[in-house]
């Protein structure tokens, strides 16, 4: 076990499409934020980690180069790191290490996507090798599809019980997003619209399924000694739990989900937590899709395999509810994906240092948050609280 | 008001060629006489669908080569209907699905074909057969599709 670490100031962009800045242009307003919300000198910064989705997506190699300047970079050390849809919650893991590990007291981490300046689809597509796997992914929609038709006939889950369960979570994120202010997507939707919206994968329909956005997410992970330093709330890092799996999507079980279950059992077992729906008080789930939200509430614990349908019918992860799930809207609103899992962590912070705004949870102590990178293939969850 | 600004187009296009090594080779060998090449593990006894070098499992090299059977059955599977991306090698609208071949321990992704595409066209559990292209290339779709059976 490392020195304790805690996120100091999360700093956001406005998310969404964003050709009125340039690439660089975009991190910098997330950058310039925290180090505004903090005041942090960003002299006093160590190191910086910055992410994004593979250089095809970026139509940039080596993106954390392009954004030296406006990472405040220069003359320091810096590393990007990368791991697909999972990238931001990686990145939050790696600022944590250099400061658990006393290399570093102030860390600097941040995560971009300008997802509609390229063809995000065709870029998830080169994430495969062109022997065997590339000719069968129709961007993600068809894979996350397939695990979900997978998971209703594991547990003999009927259709269209799946189906009220994701609307009402895709009603539920759209209204919650109007609450968040940097939120792209927002929107008041009927349960018409939604049941009987374009089939995007069968039977995945368009409000199932997270948009196309851009956005930055910068983050300042500091030492104990450090936070004692300053007047700021912090929001501690209780647990960590990452775990990959197999490369060949046939090889593994991505519905009792090895890698998701075990990231979560990590991260429950550091943070001391033994009953995660009695004591998690909210839950950033990385939710790209809705019916993939509810495959993570089982394998996170939330509930019993094969019941998330009824929980979230119930209201049981409503933001009044037992465990207010994506308060913020999550990923399903909002997904500039080299900065999503970021959002997680930075929402998860936000909620238990009391500054969520108006999507705030009231009295939040405890927050969990995740994100899933590869083709389904590596899963990342942290605990961040408001005590040590 | 919001003020528009200009956008610059560049295309990057990088031609690769990509070694297939002796695993890739003799499966794609398989495939243009027909065959699907398993391998199967001495310490696990898995078969492992395409045929690899070693045990993902046991790590143990696996040298034994097995003819797999070209029927079996469909695990899951996701109806694409959607836009058409560049890179795609094959147009939707197609049927991906993973399907259990008889007496093998991994699931082998493929289409599913010779049906309507529709959205109750197949359900998990269907019988299916591998039907192969006439003009065999050594790759992965020489296999056309598996169509429904029985």
């Amino acid at each position: 076990m490392g020195r304790p670490v805690a996120i100091i100031g999360v700093g956001q962009t406005k998310h969404g499409r964003r050709f009125d800045v340039s690439y660089p242009e975009l991190v910098k307003e997330a950058v310039d934020a925290v180090f505004e919300i903090t005041g942090i000198d960003p002299g006093d910064i160590d190191g910086v980690v910055s992410g994004t989705m593979p250089s095809m997506m970026e139509g940039v190699a080596l993106t954390h180069f392009y954004f030296a300047d406006v990472l405040r970079s220069v003359g320091k050390p810096i590393m990007k790191t990368e791991t697909c849809g999972s990238t931001g919650a990686s990145l939050a893991i790696t600022g944590y290490y250099w400061v658990a590990s006393g290399m570093a007291d102030l860390v600097l981490v941040v995560g971009s996507e300008k997802m509609n300046e390229g063809d995000s689809q065709a870029t998830m597509t080169t994430v495969l090798e062109p022997f065997y796997q590339r000719y069968f992914i129709a961007g993600a929609p068809g894979i996350f599809s397939m695990q979900s038709q997978e998971w209703s006939v594991r547990f003999g889950i009927p259709e269209e019980k799946i189906r009220a369960a994701a609307t009402k979570l895709t009603i539920d994120h759209h209204k919650d997003a109007f609450d968040n202010p940097y939120a792209h997507i927002k929107k008041e939707l009927t349960e018409d619209e939604v049941n009987n919206a374009r089939i995007i994968t069968y039977p995945v329909r368009l409000w199932d399924v997270c948009p196309n956005s851009d956005g930055a997410c910068a983050v300042i992970f500091a030492s104990e000694d450090k936070v004692r330093q300053m007047d700021r709330k912090p929001a501690w890092i209780k647990g960590v739990g990452y775990s990959g799996e197999e490369y060949w999507f046939g090889d593994s079980d991505k519905v009792v989900w090895q890698s998701a279950i075990q990231a979560s059992r990590e991260a429950y077992k550091m943070a001391g937590i033994t009953n995660p729906i009695e004591q998690l008080d909210v839950a950033e789930v990385y939710n790209p899709f809705t019916f993939q939200e509810l495959l993570f509430y089982e394998c996170f614990g939330f509930c019993d395999f094969g019941k998330a349908c009824d929980e979230t019918l119930k209201g049981t992860f409503a933001r009044d509810g037992k465990l207010a799930c994506d308060p913020s809207g999550g990923t399903l609103c909002t997904n500039p994906i080299g900065a999503t899992g970021l959002i997680r962590v930075s929402e998860a912070a936000l909620q238990v240092t009391g500054q969520a705004g108006d999507h705030q949870i009231p009295g939040a102590k405890l927050a969990l948050a995740h994100a899933m990178g590869g083709v389904d293939q590596y899963n990342a969850v942290l605990i961040l609280g408001s005590e040590l | 008001m919001s003020k528009d600004y200009n956008t610059l187009r560049h295309v990057v296009r990088l031609p690769h060629s990509y070694a297939a090594g002796p695993v890739w080779t003799r499966f794609y060998e398989g495939l243009k006489e027909e065959k699907i090449y398993g391998a199967r593990c001495d310490k696990c006894s898995r078969i492992y669908v395409p045929a690899r070098s070693f045990c993902p499992n046991c790590h143990e090299n696996l040298d034994e080569w097995v003819e797999v059977s070209q029927e079996g059955e469909v695990v899951s599977w996701a109806y694409s209907s959607d836009r058409e991306f560049f890179g795609m090698q094959v147009k939707p609208p197609f049927i991906i699905a993973l399907i259990k071949l008889d007496n093998t321990d991994s699931n082998f992704l493929h289409f599913v074909g010779g049906v309507d595409f529709d959205k109750s066209a197949i359900e998990a559990g269907q019988r299916v057969r591998a039907v192969w292209n006439d003009e065999k290339k050594g790759h992965m779709m020489d296999i056309k599709y598996f169509e429904p059976i029985g």
